[in-house]
């Protein structure tokens, strides 16, 4: 195996591990903010 | 005296979370630069090793994630300790929050050492000391929140998995230490506090630059998801 292989491996997954935990953070975030929106509501 | 107050006020969770909000934006915005620069001295700037070639530049990923994954538990423990001794619901939840960003750190400590072993030991895995204790780490993160959401009261949650994360602070003196302790397969500390480094200047600049993103990003992370607990909880 070439060295790029073994680079792009671990940067790649780093990313999307980083980003699935930004994305699933935003997604939470929204909901709460939804959820505390309506209740106030209410 | 005064400052002591104003820091009091802060472990409410209602006046901690716009603070928290704000943290989170300015530590948010600062790891960007950060993370692109590290990137760019890493890849452009700094030099191929002699012994390994290409394959090093994972180190500018490997150690700060190695790095966090031992500092956010001993954070996450300390939290807990306070939670604990004071009984104050934001310790808790700093605890709680924590967990998942350490445990995507020790994970991408555990992977990218796994592809950079590869080339240079010629295994993507060995039971030595330093890789099993960081393996331990990651079950005791993953064990923490399971504990926490296997409990439904949250006050009890709080509480027990705290205990867990004070019980396995023990592994983290045990993972820095083992290099030295056990005759193992990983090499000693990159860095150290009391001798000069042993890399290339552009290297070490390249691995400070990234390991100063991933604090940001860590506590942008955290701050986020303590203020979703909030909500959540509250």
């Amino acid at each position: 195996m070439s060295p790029a292989f073994y680079i792009w491996g671990a940067y790649g997954v780093t990313f999307v591990a980083l980003a699935l935990e930004v994305v699933f953070l935003a997604r939470r975030a929204k909901k709460c903010e939804r959820a505390t929106m309506s209740s106030a509501a209410k | 005296m005064n400052t002591t107050v104003r820091w009091f006020r802060f472990s409410s969770p209602q006046t901690f979370f716009p603070l928290a909000g704000t943290i989170a934006r300015w530590c948010a915005l600062g790891a960007v630069p950060l993370a692109v620069a590290g990137l760019y001295v890493g890849f452009l700037v700094a030099p191929t090793d002699a012994q390994q070639g290409e394959v090093y530049r994972i180190i500018f990923i490997h150690v700060p994630a190695a790095w966090m994954s031992m500092f956010i538990y001993l954070v996450m423990a300390g939290w807990a300790a306070l939670g604990l001794a004071f009984n104050t619901r934001l310790s808790f939840m700093m605890a709680q929050a924590l967990a998942p960003t350490g445990a995507i750190f020790t994970f991408i400590a555990l992977w990218t050492g796994s592809l950079w072993g590869r080339p240079t030991w010629g295994t993507y895995w060995v039971w030595d000391a330093r890789l099993t204790s960081e393996l331990i780490l990651l079950f005791l993160y993953l064990g923490f929140m399971a504990l926490h959401a296997a409990i439904d009261d949250p006050r009890r949650a709080d509480r027990a998995s705290a205990l867990l994360a004070i019980v396995g602070a023990v592994n983290v003196p045990i993972i820095y230490y083992s290099v030295q302790w056990w005759n193992t397969l990983h090499q000693g500390a990159s860095v150290s506090l009391t001798k000069a480094p042993s890399m290339a200047a552009a290297m070490l600049t390249g691995m400070l630059l990234m390991a100063l993103a991933a604090w940001l990003y860590s506590i942008a992370a955290a701050l986020v998801r303590v203020r979703c607990i909030i909500r959540e909880r509250e």
